[in-house]
């Protein structure tokens, strides 16, 4: 067993109740190093891990406003200033035409942003993780919850932290080799 | 998302979203052994060989125009526009459907759609693809479609963005990489699912690429609910803005019947009609075979039925105001069209709109109706064909006799007009066909949170 590192020690839970309640009860705990799996989004779990710092809401909005102006001012720039045509006796920098090309990038950059944004803060794509090490966890995505203390917590003590998570009654204990 | 199924299903007193008796475990195993385990049926080899024929058909057609130049379809002046422009409307207005029940029913927390969404993109994006063919072979010269896109170039030049037909190259491929993004987003736990679940080799790797490494972390949910969210709200104004922008590629020219305000909204509401029934005329047939009525209930119908009705009234708005300012703007050339539109050479088709896509579908008042799938099938073919001869009496008549008696003229559609034309619906029939095969068509995730088991009791 100490030849290879543990990542952390995982325990196994049956329903969403439980898994936020025993996330809550680690967290209390003073472990700050964890995790918590789910097979479906459970709104209460990120509070409970102590989760709370969100910037996917901010890259969007750098997005839009990436695209928003640049597509703006590559409107005004192409049609005013390097190229410009009348067309229709419109005067150069007919602003309401400019309206939807610009409305349109905004919402592209925006939306590229959001999505690469949470991929990228997620740590995404990342084929491999220790935690797929754990044969079990396999039931992540369908019906089990799974909570996480890793290695790496400072409180972090190996016969402690089992001892912890085996009093938040667990259908399961594994250990996550790294 | 958050709404429970039992909350709704006491709440409104119908047929539940999902049948009752589901656990995470039955939920996961139903859909996701329509991929894995379920083996191909015959039925589906020749329901797919059908598509690909046509689809084959679709490629002949264009090849043959490539080779031959628009010549070979029946556009000529005064009708330059034709099959072309009807078909790429009718394509995108069907694809409104995906984007809506995905982004606007999220907003709107009608949790029922948690069931449709996930095939109602797909439909989206095959449909925009279909649509998306159209412009580009109509250009005349498809391999200078290029130039459309504001590239740096030895000629010096750039597009002139006061055209709508330029806001429509922007709104179009906006909408295409957005539903992309949202239906790719949105499959990404459901892959994993199947990663996890799958035996053979291929489908583990494959499907493990495709998912990322997706495992579940309350970190990464919590910041996906909030992507999911944010894209769903940036969604919701794309998807009225696209057929507003389709509908500007009319209503900003000077053709009788063409420059009128009332465009944008009646082009979206007949967009949203128009895909709504096309995701029932899928739904149908695909809960039977797949034996999905647990999940796609006739609560889904039922609710589908409620939306066509009530945008199938506003699309009736639109030609109730079409006509009235006919007679109202006392414009002899906007009179002149309304009278051409019942009694000209192609009123047949005009009174065919009338009853395809305002007098049959009201039989959707009928409770019973809007609960029989066969009905419901049938109803919303009428509503497909109804919103393509809208679009055929908008594009063809009001081109066919303009201002000048002396440049009248008619338009007949030729063999290549309709092998291009039903060609495009084999090959969505193909992608779909693939799509129910290869990948979940239901999302599993969002189909658990409507367990009740999801709820997290409070201590």
């Amino acid at each position: 067993m100490k030849t290879t590192p543990i990542y952390g020690i995982m325990a196994e839970f049956d329903s969403a109740s439980d898994l936020v309640a025993a996330a809550r009860k680690t967290h209390e705990a003073g472990y700050r190093k964890i995790d918590a799996y789910s097979p479906f989004p459970v709104e209460e779990l990120a509070e409970a891990i102590g989760f709370h710092k969100n910037r996917v809401p901010l890259v969007t909005l750098i997005g839009g406003i990436i695209g928003g102006g640049s597509g703006y001012l590559m409107q005004y720039w192409m049609n005013v200033d390097s190229y410009p045509v009348v067309i229709g006796g419109k005067p150069y920098h007919s602003w309401p035409a400019f309206i939807v090309p610009t409305f349109e990038l905004t919402i592209l950059f925006a939306g590229i942003f959001a999505v690469l944004g949470m991929l990228a803060l997620n740590g995404l794509p990342m084929p491999y993780h220790p935690v797929f090490n754990v044969p079990r966890f396999a039931m992540a995505t369908k019906d089990r919850f799974f909570l996480i203390v890793f290695s790496t917590d400072p409180k972090y003590k190996p016969a402690e932290v089992r001892q912890f998570l085996e009093n938040l009654g667990p259908r399961s204990i594994s250990e996550v080799p790294s | 998302m958050a709404e429970r199924m039992d909350e709704v299903t006491v709440a409104n007193r119908q047929a539940p979203v999902i049948e009752p008796g589901y656990t995470f475990g039955t939920v996961t195993d139903k859909i996701s052994s329509i991929v894995l385990n379920r083996p191909t049926s015959t039925g589906w080899f020749i329901g797919f060989g059908i598509g690909f024929m046509v689809t084959m058909m679709l490629l002949f057609a264009l090849g043959y125009l490539f080779a031959k130049g628009v010549g070979i379809w029946g556009i000529n002046i005064p009708v330059g526009w034709g099959f072309a422009i009807v078909n790429f409307v009718w394509w995108i207005g069907i694809g409104h459907a995906g984007t809506l029940i995905s982004a606007i029913l999220l907003l709107l927390r009608q949790s029922w759609r948690n069931s449709i969404n996930r095939f109602a993109e797909a439909m989206t994006l095959f449909a925009v693809a279909a649509a998306g063919i159209f412009p580009l072979v109509h250009t005349g010269r498809p391999w200078l479609a290029y130039w459309m896109v504001p590239y740096p170039n030895t000629m010096q030049y750039w597009p002139q963005f006061r055209s709508p037909l330029i806001w429509d190259v922007f709104a179009v491929s906006t909408y295409f990489t957005i539903s992309l993004l949202f239906w790719f987003v949105g499959l990404i736990p459901d892959l994993a699912t199947l990663r996890d679940r799958a035996e053979s080799r291929w489908a583990q790797m494959i499907y493990g690429i495709l998912a990322m490494g997706w495992r579940g972390s309350a970190r990464h949910w919590h910041r996906y609910e909030t992507m999911y969210l944010l894209l769903a709200g940036l969604a919701t104004p794309l998807v009225l803005s696209v057929h507003t922008v389709v509908s500007f590629d009319f209503a900003i020219g000077i053709v009788s019947g063409w420059h009128t305000t009332i465009f944008p909204p009646y082009f979206v509401a007949g967009a949203i009609y128009s895909g709504f029934a096309m995701v029932l005329m899928l739904a149908i047939p695909i809960r039977k075979i797949y034996g999905l009525e647990d999940f796609i209930t006739d609560r889904h119908l039922q609710n589908s039925a409620k939306v066509m009705l009530a945008t199938g009234w506003i699309v009736a708005y639109g030609y109730g105001i079409e006509a009235f300012m006919g007679w109202y703007s006392g414009n002899r050339n906007d009179t002149f069209l309304m009278w051409n539109r019942l009694h000209g050479p192609y009123a047949i088709l005009y009174w065919s709109l009338l009853l395809c896509n305002i007098a049959i579908p009201q039989v959707l008042w009928i409770r019973k109706l809007r609960t029989s799938p066969v009905a419901l099938f049938f109803i919303s073919l009428v509503i497909l064909v109804g919103m393509w001869l809208e679009r055929f009496v908008i594009v063809v008549m009001s081109l066919h006799r303009d201002f000048l008696t002396s440049s009248w003229g008619m338009y007949y559609p030729t063999r290549w007009d309709w092998m291009t034309y039903i060609g495009t619906i084999g090959m969505f029939l193909t992608a779909m066909f693939l799509f129910v095969r290869i990948l979940p068509m239901i999302s599993i995730f969002e189909m658990r949170t409507l367990l009740p088991e999801a709820e997290v009791k409070p201590e």
